[in-house]
């Protein structure tokens, strides 16, 4: 095995090994368990920043055997994975420290902690998957390290979502599953390949081709939440803050909106899907989501519920980039998919923190709330502004790079989503933070839990202020080396050859 | 007709007879009569198989022989169940038996 | 010493189970030693068989020294091989975990000899060449699992009598089918049979009662009453081995006899026919599965939906033949073993079975949880698994030959495994009261469990050794 190879069985190896120690901890060692998983986030932390580096100078990292004859489990990173693979291991990290903060009371912490440290190993091998077998394999296995998460309360309404959510993603997996089979027989167990590989088909097995792509795309959209399949995201809303932070900005909507990314680019490749009549129709559907997510969010009074529709909206930002198929708006999408992360991530902190220091549940109950707690709030100020793309925020540059690549590529109309979507974000953002900041507070929050020196836990309000600098950062400093931005269009470099 | 065709005509019959004896009565104690003239029904066509030589065949007559040894045990055993259940489910007039 | 060279390995898988089971009979109070030794020592029968395939390619043994037509022979082939690894991969958990499942000395005293004597039979059965020694090993396995069903109790007693009777009709089909083929063509060897066979309407009587017979014995939808009952009514080691094992023996003898003996005969109407009932068998179990009110009727009809699935296998086997459905059967094999142990555990612990209350054992038994939930990922047919294995083969087998209705079927009966499945995981979410146990779990029996359910899992990665065995030795 090369030093590459054990590079990246190390990286899964870094969250898988600390996830199965935590389920033979004791409940009540909670020094012990911290460890565990402070050191897992750590070192896997160090040995992506180790593979970025080796990636950033043109090192191909890859690990093979085979399943069947002629079927192979391949993991490699390229510089797409370590987009991925770098927000995962940073959020992680992050909700790592929200997640003790948050839930160190309450009952099953072991299993809580075991199966999101397993969430993140198949987050990651989502991340380092060098082929389509491969991928579904960690896109299967992340359906179930979730379930738990979901349902982590035990309660009738969590049982419920979780119910849904399995439903859901499992009947996507199965679109996914025959999908793969198909290019498999069609084509071979081909590694991703920038460009695509199916190209050579074109004109041979058409038909196929189609309904492989229609059931894939089928498969990916349930889990990045493409209307009419995003049925499953609000309701599972009932997981604690922590998951739905994590599921939210990195693992699951990610994991859909990544595969889709892949598809496109990395299987088919936009030269094929275009003589396929295939690309515009996921771009409308894309359009669509991103429309409908945002309505619906209008109308939500619950805070969480509000900020799960805007995910719906915003995570197809990624789909539409990619469906753009030019360069331009490639990076925009690809970039987004990390600001969206940082920016998504940071709301839901708050949100939990809203929730667990005062009971604030609702977008009513929010009045004047920047009085009490403004750390906090002034973090979810950050997240909401970038969300509407005002400059020079993280979202303002993805949807610079979408506007220009559409316009690259001859798609007028989808600047007009585009304005439109950012008009209907500031009208589901705005008042929020004008009733926070300018309102006067309630006589009595609806539960007051904690009074501690700060506002809240120390651990509950240091990740959503981190998050919100990065989120803050990524916009300010996009022209760096080493922003999201940077990363987007070295992507895009090496994919298009330009 | 010749004998050979006989026997084994009558063997088929007592196989019939038995599947039928098997499936329509509800008396556990029946239902194990009526397997074993189903195995008297099989012996019976093997015997004939084995008849149709001169010396007779005795391969047949060897597979006789086994078979009934494990028709004996397995009527054997399932008697000692009947013995051993509780007594309503072997009663003949139980719609349950 | 090249251990690969020992001509006999194959003799002794079947010998070492047997002489332990006497020696149990003989000296009761070792009957724990000896069924530990006497696993482990068959497990490595088994691998020593493997070494000796691998070496020296198929193996006929004559027993004695007498050969065809009298004398008994066995034959070791790469399928053989597969099935005998099977049953010794699932054994070696149960063994184990029957040490201290069974606390009387009552039952004690009859499952080890009867256990042993069971897996010796089903090895015999793998083994065996000729038609009537196969006759033999169907009824010696029947009679020696009735009588495990009925250690059980007297609650169990009726399940057995029901289950005993089908059996033996079963057995009696496959033996007049037998009478027929000697009589058309003067032989009982499989290998020399099937050079003779013709599609005389004869012959075509005696592979309608061998299916009718084995299919009954393998409990194929609608032939699958007794089963349910049989299962769920046994001790928990019994179910693991009767709904892992047992079923799996005749159905391996059906497709051996289908793919060999009968290749002529078996039309696309009688694989469709087969896959139909899959398809039936697959709805019913799973909805009955979904209803059940008890945990180990939910596993037991589990089994009936599952065995379905090998049904729906079988129409592919004119393009796959034989791996994809041994893959599957290994892997159910370990997970439904697994389940059956795991839901032995949680019976064990609150005293019964009952859906409605089981989740305050669930919550206590967290190992086994796992247990089930890897058996359940296997079965489900998610990755990575053996099931997950499977799944792939047969998906790819109807795909590549355009069967989208089977393709379909297939993957609906994962979609519909998850349902039940996850009904009985999401109980263990449920928070509640602490557990006042009623019986003790050791620690054995929970890891015993998993372990199996790991097995399930980890098959997901032995694929290219099963295809490479299966294909290059097969029948």
């Amino acid at each position: 095995m090369t030093f590459g190879g054990v590079l990246l069985l190390l990286i899964l190896l870094s969250s898988l090994v600390p996830g199965v120690l935590i389920f033979f901890v004791a409940e009540q060692r909670r020094r012990l368990r911290t460890v565990l998983n402070m050191s897992g986030a750590v070192i896997k932390l160090l040995l992506v920043v180790v593979l970025l580096e080796g990636v950033r100078e043109g090192l191909f990292f890859q690990l093979s055997f085979n399943v069947l004859p002629g079927l192979a489990f391949v993991l490699h990173a390229d510089a797409l994975s370590i987009l991925f693979i770098a927000l995962s291991a940073v959020l992680w990290l992050v909700t790592t420290i929200y997640a003790i903060g948050y839930l160190e009371n309450s009952p099953n912490r072991s299993r809580f902690f075991g199966f999101f440290s397993l969430c993140v190993f198949t987050t990651t091998g989502i991340a380092l998957a060098g082929n389509l077998f491969t991928f579904l394999i960690f896109y299967e296995l992340l359906t179930l390290a979730t379930y738990p998460l979901v349902v982590h309360r035990g309660t009738a309404p969590s049982l419920r979502a979780g119910r849904q959510y399995l439903i859901y993603t499992l009947g996507g997996g199965v679109a996914l599953l025959i999908g793969v089979v198909g290019l498999n027989l069609l084509a071979g167990s081909q590694p991703f390949t920038p460009g695509g590989y199916l190209g050579v088909l074109a004109g041979q097995h058409d038909t196929e081709l189609k309904i492989l792509f229609v059931l894939m795309i089928l498969g990916f959209g349930v889990k990045s939440a493409l209307v009419p399949l995003h049925g499953w995201l609000p309701q599972a809303m009932v997981a604690p803050a922590p998951v739905s932070a994590l599921l939210h900005a990195v693992a699951v909507v990610k994991a859909g909106a990544f595969g889709i990314v892949r598809l496109v680019q990395d299987v088919f490749g936009t030269g094929l899907l275009i003589y396929l009549d295939l690309l515009l129709v996921v771009l409308l559907l894309a359009s669509v989501t991103i429309v409908y997510g945002s309505l619906r969010a209008l109308m939500q009074t619950d805070i969480k519920r509000r900020l799960a529709f805007s995910t719906v909206s915003q995570v197809s930002y990624i789909t539409l980039g990619v469906t753009l198929a030019g360069p331009i708006g490639f990076i925009g999408g690809l970039a987004h998919l990390v600001h969206q992360g940082l920016m998504k991530i940071t709301l839901f902190f708050c949100a939990g923190n809203f929730a667990e220091t005062l009971g604030v549940h609702r977008i009513d109950q929010l009045n004047g709330i920047g009085r009490r707690m403004p750390w906090t709030m002034a973090a979810f100020t950050v997240g909401a502004l970038g969300m509407i793309g005002l400059p020079p925020m993280a979202g303002f540059i993805s949807k610079w790079y979408l506007a220009q690549g559409a316009l690259e590529v001859g798609q007028q109309w989808v600047i007009g989503v585009l304005i439109l979507s950012s008009l209907l974000n500031m009208m589901y953002f705005l008042p929020v933070l004008y009733r926070a900041w300018f309102k006067p507070p309630m006589e009595q929050w609806p539960q007051e839990r904690l009074k501690t020196r700060w506002e809240t836990h120390l651990s509950l309000l240091l990740p959503p202020l981190f998050t919100a600098l990065l989120a803050l950062l990524a916009g300010l400093l996009a022209g760096m080396s080493t922003s999201p931005l940077a990363w987007a269009e070295l992507i895009t470099l090496r994919n298009y050859a330009l | 007709m010749s004998t050979v065709a006989i026997y084994l005509l009558t063997g088929g019959l007592l196989f019939v007879i038995g599947l039928h004896g098997l499936i329509v009565r509800r008396s556990l104690l029946r239902k194990i009569l009526a397997l074993n003239i189903m195995d008297s029904g099989v012996f019976m066509v093997l015997l004939s198989l084995a008849a149709r030589s001169d010396p007779p065949d005795p391969v047949p007559q060897a597979m006789v022989l086994t078979g009934i040894v494990v028709a004996v045990s397995a009527t054997a055993l399932a008697l000692v169940l009947l013995v051993i259940a509780p007594s309503r489910y072997t009663d003949e007039h139980d719609p349950n038996a | 010493m090249d251990l690969s060279l020992h001509p006999h390995w194959a003799v002794w898988c079947i010998v070492v189970p047997l002489l332990a089971s006497g020696l149990a009979v003989l000296v009761p109070r070792w009957g724990k030693t000896v069924g530990v030794v006497g696993a482990l020592l068959t497990l490595l029968a088994v691998g020593g068989a493997t070494l000796h395939l691998l070496a020296h390619g198929p193996q006929r043994i004559e027993i004695g020294g007498w050969g065809a037509p009298l004398g008994i022979q066995l034959q070791l082939t790469g399928p053989a091989l597969m099935m005998l690894w099977m049953t010794a991969l699932v054994s070696v958990p149960i063994t184990l975990y029957a040490c201290d499942y069974f606390v009387t000395r009552s039952q004690q005293l009859r499952f080890w000899p009867l256990w042993l004597l069971l897996w010796a039979t089903m090895n015999m059965l793998y083994l065996s060449a000729d038609l009537f020694n196969l006759y033999i090993t169907l009824e010696l396995i029947s009679l020696v699992a009735v009588v495990l069903v009925a250690l059980a109790g007297p609650k169990a007693i009726r399940a057995a009598i029901r289950y005993l009777l089908m059996n033996l009709l079963g057995s009696l089909c496959f033996l007049l089918a037998v009478a027929l083929m000697y009589g058309a063509y003067g032989m009982l060897d499989i290998k020399m049979l099937a050079e003779q066979v013709e599609a005389t309407p004869l012959t075509g009587l005696a592979l309608a009662l061998m299916s009718i017979g084995l299919l009954l014995k393998s409990a194929l939808f609608p032939l699958h009453i007794w089963l349910p009952p049989a299962h769920a009514g046994a001790p928990a080691p019994v179910s693991a081995v009767l709904s892992a094992l047992v079923v799996k023996a005749s159905f391996y003898l059906m497709l051996l006899l289908w793919l060999t003996l009968y290749s002529s005969l078996v039309t696309h109407g009688l694989t469709t026919l087969i896959g139909v009932l899959g398809i039936g068998a697959i709805l019913w179990g799973s909805v009955q599965a979904l209803r059940a009110a008890r945990l180990k009727q939910l596993v037991a009809y589990s089994t009936v939906a599952q065995l379905g699935y090998i049904g729906l296998a079988i129409t592919l086997i004119d393009v796959a033949a034989w791996q994809p459905v041994l893959t599957f059967m290994i892997a159910h094999a370990c997970a439904k073993g697994a389940m059956f142990l795991a839901a032995g555990n949680f019976q064990r612990a609150a005293g019964h079975d009952r859906m409605a209350l089981i989740s305050t054992a669930l919550r206590a038994l967290p190992v086994s949880v796992f247990a089930f939930a890897l058996a359940g990922v296997s079965l489900i047919g998610l990755p990575p698994s053996g099931g997950f294995l499977a799944k792939w083969l047969l998906l790819s087998a109807a795909l590549d030959s355009g069967r989208w209705l089977i393709a379909l079927a297939l993957v609906g009966s994962g979609l519909l495994t998850a349902l039940y499945i996850f009904r009985v995981l999401e109980r263990a979410m449920r928070p509640g009261a602490n557990l006042q146990p009623v019986g003790r779990v050791s620690p054995l029996m929970e890891w015993s469990a998993f372990g199996l359910g790991l097995l399930a899992i980890l098959l997901g990665f032995a694929g290219v050794g099963i295809t490479q065995i299966v294909a290059e030795w097969p029948v």
